[in-house]
């Protein structure tokens, strides 16, 4: 698995929206190919919008995001971006199996056609035998391993992830956490996650960008050394810890500066 | 384990117990009221053509039941197309204001204009300008009934969660796509309930527009019998009358109210019957 190609640039990025808020000042950036990097600040830092210029749901005001070298809205369909909200934003009218069919529906195919993949997707997420239930049916967590079923039922190369498990339990996050570990390590997948904890962004990445708001911007840029696989001993480790105390310290200076 | 089926049983007869309940407490009511009234009338003596009895009002319906049975239909059938007629230009009209502001706004006022003019100060006009009374009745039970599924419709084809439709951009969704998917499933909730307020006034519509009418003759609707009976003092045919346009409304609530339980039943918050 090839993981040193850059996948996204950002060129001195800028988003100002039209009440005037700079969300986002002069942000350049070059995330490389596999990728696991997690966007970390606080609230109004911009690093959601971040994410939503590099889907293409946003336009940067001046500067340039390039994936694979072509702009967000003009890579093909096929070269599809998986994207995982706050919320698991699922149709509530619609069942399991019909959600994360979704993507492969848009793209005009039957639902024959696609049984096989819409089993194996919800199979990796432990959700197979909940297809017919609706998602008023299911907790918090197992609406959101829909969310990630639908995502990656595309199987993209890139996969954005704003904020995602943020609602859940911390029992429910940390496994979700292992869930998306073991998805990226089995595929060639380039992850961007958006959070504001610092144990997340350190227990699941390998590069942690973090943000200060007012105007967002990027203030540290840590790459993680250590080693996959993780798992739960991960946490009690001191090179987690220590980790945890650089990403903190960063954070905390951002805050100091505000 | 024998306690918790115990239990369980308890559950289910309460259920079915409750449910039950809800039918027999309205009819128990409604009787209790007719008999009131049945007594009330026989007690006083009050006569017949100021108000008639219970038993009267149904030896009424009895005997002019073929008459009024045919008039009835007249006004299922008035009140049936102006909903249907209503329930297309509205859908039709709300995706048109859900697709363009420019044109909504244009066309927003009117709409307006002709939800908040009495239909009984229009109702003349039309009559003078459509040949059909069949038609100008029609006309008029449409422009009662047709405001609040346009304005529904419009606001529900907005109402579409904002992240999805990001994911349906993500995914390069066709206009098409997005309004058979996305748009018009967010829609239901709101066009159902316009549906049951829709549902009761085109039969309101109906009414009213062919009291102003004043027809007579065969091809009339109850509106029409009500008008003769108190033209010829026939309180018990009027109340007679009465009765089966109320029925009619009932009728049309529950039959909207099932069809929304049947659309939204197994997903929308309004529909679901929640866990004790």
């Amino acid at each position: 698995m090839s993981k040193s190609n850059p996948i996204i640039h950002m060129g001195k990025v800028k988003k100002t929206f039209e009440n005037g808020t700079l969300a986002v000042q002069g942000m350049t950036l070059d995330i490389l190919k596999g990728q696991f990097i997690s966007f970390l600040g606080p609230s109004g830092c911009g690093k959601s919008t971040v994410l939503k210029m590099i889907a293409g749901l946003l336009r940067p005001t001046s500067g340039q995001i390039l994936i694979n070298g072509k702009k967000p809205n003009e890579i093909s369909s096929d070269q599809n971006i998986g994207y995982v909200f706050q919320d698991a934003t699922l149709m509530p009218w619609a069942t399991v199996e019909d959600n994360v069919f979704l993507p492969l529906r848009l793209k005009g195919i039957t639902k024959y056609q696609a049984s096989g993949d819409i089993e194996k997707a919800l199979q990796k997420v432990g959700l197979k035998d909940f297809y017919k239930s609706y998602p008023r049916e299911l907790s918090g967590g197992m609406k959101m391993r829909v969310s990630i079923a639908r995502a990656l039922i595309m199987k993209p190369k890139l996969l954005l992830m704003d904020e995602p498990f943020a609602a859940l339990d911390e029992m429910t996050r940390f496994r979700l956490n292992d869930d998306v570990l073991s998805f990226w390590e089995n595929a060639d997948l380039t992850v961007i996650f958006v959070t504001h904890s610092v144990f997340e962004s350190v227990y699941l990445s390998n590069r942690v960008i973090v943000m200060a708001p007012r105007p967002g911007r990027v203030i540290a840029d840590i790459s993680l050394k250590d080693s996959y696989p993780r798992s739960e001993e991960y946490r009690t480790t001191s090179a987690y810890t220590e980790n945890c105390r650089l990403v903190s310290g960063h954070l905390k200076n951002s805050m100091v500066k505000e | 384990m024998h306690k918790k089926e115990e239990e369980a049983d308890n559950i289910d007869k309460q259920e079915l117990w409750e449910r039950r309940l809800k039918w027999i407490m309205p009819f128990m009511a409604i009787t209790f009221a007719i008999l009131i009234w049945e007594f009330l009338v026989r007690y006083y003596e009050v006569p017949h053509y100021l108000i008639p009895a219970p038993s009267k009002i149904s030896a009424t319906l009895w005997t002019d039941g073929p008459s009024l049975l045919k008039a009835m239909l007249f006004t299922i059938k008035l009140t049936f197309f102006s909903l249907l007629l209503a329930i297309i230009g509205g859908v039709l009209l709300g995706m048109l204001f859900a697709l363009s502001r420019t044109i909504e706004m244009s066309l927003f006022p009117f709409a307006v204009i002709l939800q908040v003019t009495p239909i009984i100060a229009i109702a003349p006009l039309i009559l003078i300008y459509v040949n059909s009374t069949f038609a100008a009745l029609l006309i008029c039970a449409w422009i009662v009934a047709f405001f609040p599924i346009l304005s529904n419709t419009a606001i529900g084809l907005r109402s579409a969660d904002h992240n999805l439709r990001d994911l349906f951009s993500l995914y390069r969704a066709t206009p098409w796509q997005r309004l058979r998917f996305l748009m018009l499933p967010s829609a239901l909730p709101y066009f159902m309930a316009a549906l049951k307020i829709a549902g009761g006034l085109s039969l309101i519509g109906a009414v009213v527009a062919e009291f102003v009418a004043g027809t007579a003759g065969q091809n009339t609707g109850l509106a029409s019998r009500i008008l003769e009976s108190s033209f010829r003092f026939e309180i018990p045919r009027m109340f007679a009358a009465l009765f089966l346009v109320s029925i009619l409304g009932v009728s049309i609530f529950l039959i909207t109210s099932l069809l929304s339980h049947i659309v939204l039943g197994h997903w929308h918050e309004s529909e679901i019957k929640r866990e004790k």
